[in-house]
């Protein structure tokens, strides 16, 4: 039977396609729904082809203005997360200190807690505190859950690095600050890249945090909580659709990019 | 990309790290730790702490809240959502574990067998991050709505009266039952699970497959006494992933669910947002914290120990 053997030595090959699938179904719906013309509110049966959505993004009001603010508290988060994650990841991994248990178990502790647990507490202390709920207070919540993830990401970049390199530079006299930017930071930059990247994903789709300590302000996620309840416009599939395309064509073309500068080295 | 997927898992529980050199400069790392530090003990910590004093007062909305060291808050909450705790349990463990189930041959694809087309894969399970997962799990309302092809499939197949007997699914609907919050918690975790697996994977050395051939291993012994095996910490940390997330996720539960499919979450954002009994909604979240802490706790201790040798 060369059939059941094909399919014996290939069954692994089979499942994990399998397993791709059904993560990519809701991406594949999304895509074909972003063309629909639904009759009522709801967008969750097929109807007729259209391109109406796509011709007008912006045509449900306040579908964009929750765009753009996800998109500059997610830019402002990522900068921050970054920025504050970066230099946690360099003391931890260059410096040997007191009190480093405790800090790893403070980076490691919002990446194992639940959600709605961080959310909850976060919104105990700012309503103690008589904050008004908005964009700092969602600012501020980003910017600590992405932290975490940002130092885990360079951290591992950094742990790699030989040191060697550095004391190179210093042997050819080049100073500490020039140590610094001309050979570490190069070098660490594809870890701090990854980890912004992340952060910037992890803040965009946050909905749960957000939903807690954002008061009456509306985020591109809780514009599509709420329009679960009040009708689903179709402009939401077609913002999925382009969010989806521009992140794989942005990894496609960084990984080109990648593989270039690697070639010219070798 | 390629530098996210070559990261660790962000949980290695117990891994130890190699110590860094010592270098001169008593406070350099105390200066680039302040600010971030500061940050989370000011915007993690803190809160907690203010949490934890906040579900032991009692008091009400418009007279404000006292400590009064009122432990039965717990008791309380404990005995009027235990329900609703079993679920988060049995929901996040289901999930858990068809995550693992469904993982895993494509952690192990990408890992071994897919040559030139792994960059490709990887992209394929790493781009759904990017776009919203909201949007998303509303998708799948539409592939399970009732008299789709999907719902038609498992009627057919007689997959509906198993799972309507196991309390699953409620006659021919799948939307609004426990069937449909499994699966889209399932959906959602599921990178969480692959990602870790495919890191642990792809550091076995693949003479050892070679050794145990040689040595007459057919490939299922192959795979049950070396690469699993190996893939251990990739378990531990996939699992965790997954499981703790979807234990307090209420997004699922809301959107692919029914008032019979609430799980914690749900009632600690009710509570919080709507109902606004924050002593209520503090105790509940302290003890989903405590009970996920305590399971991760036993379960890392038992896979450091029994699985892991």
């Amino acid at each position: 039977m060369p059939f059941v053997n094909w399919l014996k030595r290939n069954l692994v090959v089979l499942a994990g396609l399998l397993t791709l699938g059904y993560l990519l179904l809701p991406n594949v719906v999304v895509t074909v729904f972003s063309f629909n013309k639904p009759k009522g509110r709801f967008n969750y049966e097929w109807q007729q082809f259209s391109l109406d959505a796509w011709k007008d993004p912006c045509g449900v009001s306040g579908l964009c203005d929750s765009l753009s603010l996800s998109l500059q508290i997610a830019f402002w988060a990522t900068l921050g997360a970054t920025l504050l994650g970066t230099l946690i990841a360099f003391a931890l991994v260059r410096y040997r200190f007191r009190a480093r248990g405790a800090v790893n178990s403070l980076i490691f502790l919002p990446m194992a807690m639940p959600e709605v647990v961080m959310a909850a507490s976060l919104l105990t202390l700012f309503l103690n505190m008589g904050a008004q709920l908005g964009f700092w207070t969602i600012l501020i919540a980003h910017i600590m859950f992405c932290l975490s993830f940002v130092v885990t990401a360079v951290k591992a970049r950094v742990m790699s690095m030989d040191p060697k390199l550095e004391e190179a530079a210093r042997d050819l006299y080049a100073g500490p600050f020039q140590t610094f930017v001309r050979v570490t930071l190069p070098i660490a930059a594809p870890g701090i890249a990854a980890g912004a990247l992340l952060a910037f994903a992890l803040s965009f789709d946050d909905f749960i945090i957000t939903n807690f300590n954002a008061g009456s302000t509306v985020t591109f996620p809780m514009f599509v909580w709420g329009s679960a309840q009040r009708g689903t416009p179709v402009q939401i599939n077609v913002i999925g659709t382009t969010m989806f395309v521009v992140a794989v064509l942005f990894v496609l073309v960084s990984m080109i990019a990648g593989n270039r500068r690697n070639r010219h080295k070798a | 990309m390629s530098t996210l997927t070559e990261a660790p898992p962000p949980l290695a529980p117990g891994a130890p790290e190699p110590k860094p050199p010592k270098r001169r400069g008593r406070f350099t790392p105390y200066w680039l730790l302040l600010p971030g530090i500061l940050w989370l003990v000011v915007f993690f910590a803190l809160p907690m702490i203010y949490q934890a004093s906040t579900s032991v007062q009692t008091g009400s909305l418009e007279e404000g809240y006292k400590v009064t060291w009122h432990f039965a808050a717990y008791w309380d909450a404990l005995s009027a959502y235990w329900p609703q705790f079993v679920r988060s349990v049995l929901y996040a463990g289901t999930a858990t574990i068809l995550c693992l189930l469904l993982g895993y041959p494509l952690a192990y694809l990408i890992a071994f067998r897919a040559g030139r087309w792994r960059n490709l894969i990887m992209i394929l399970v790493i781009a759904p991050f990017f776009t919203s997962f909201l949007i998303r799990t509303l998708a799948w309302k539409t592939i399970l709505a009732d008299g789709g092809p999907v719902v038609g499939a498992l009627n057919t197949l007689h997959v509906l009266d198993v799972t309507d007997w196991l309390g699953m699914t409620a006659g021919d609907r799948v939307l609004a039952t426990p069937l449909a919050v499994v699966c889209g918690l399932t959906y959602n975790f599921l990178p969480f699970m692959i990602l870790p697996l495919y890191t642990s994977l792809e550091r076995i050395d693949g003479r050892l497959h070679e050794a145990a051939g040689d040595l007459y291993a057919r490939p299922s012994t192959t795979f049950r006494k070396v690469t699993f095996p190996l893939s251990m910490p990739g378990v531990v940390s996939g699992t965790l992933l997954t499981f703790i997330p979807a234990a307090g996720d209420y997004v699922n539960a809301d959107l692919l669910g029914s008032t019979d499919t609430r799980m914690v979450g749900n009632v600690i954002q009710t509570q919080f947002l709507r109902v606004l009994d924050y002593p209520t909604a503090a105790a509940l979240s302290f003890i989903l914290m405590a009970a996920i802490l305590l399971m991760v706790t036993l379960y890392i201790r038992r896979s450091g120990t029994e699985d892991l040798v």
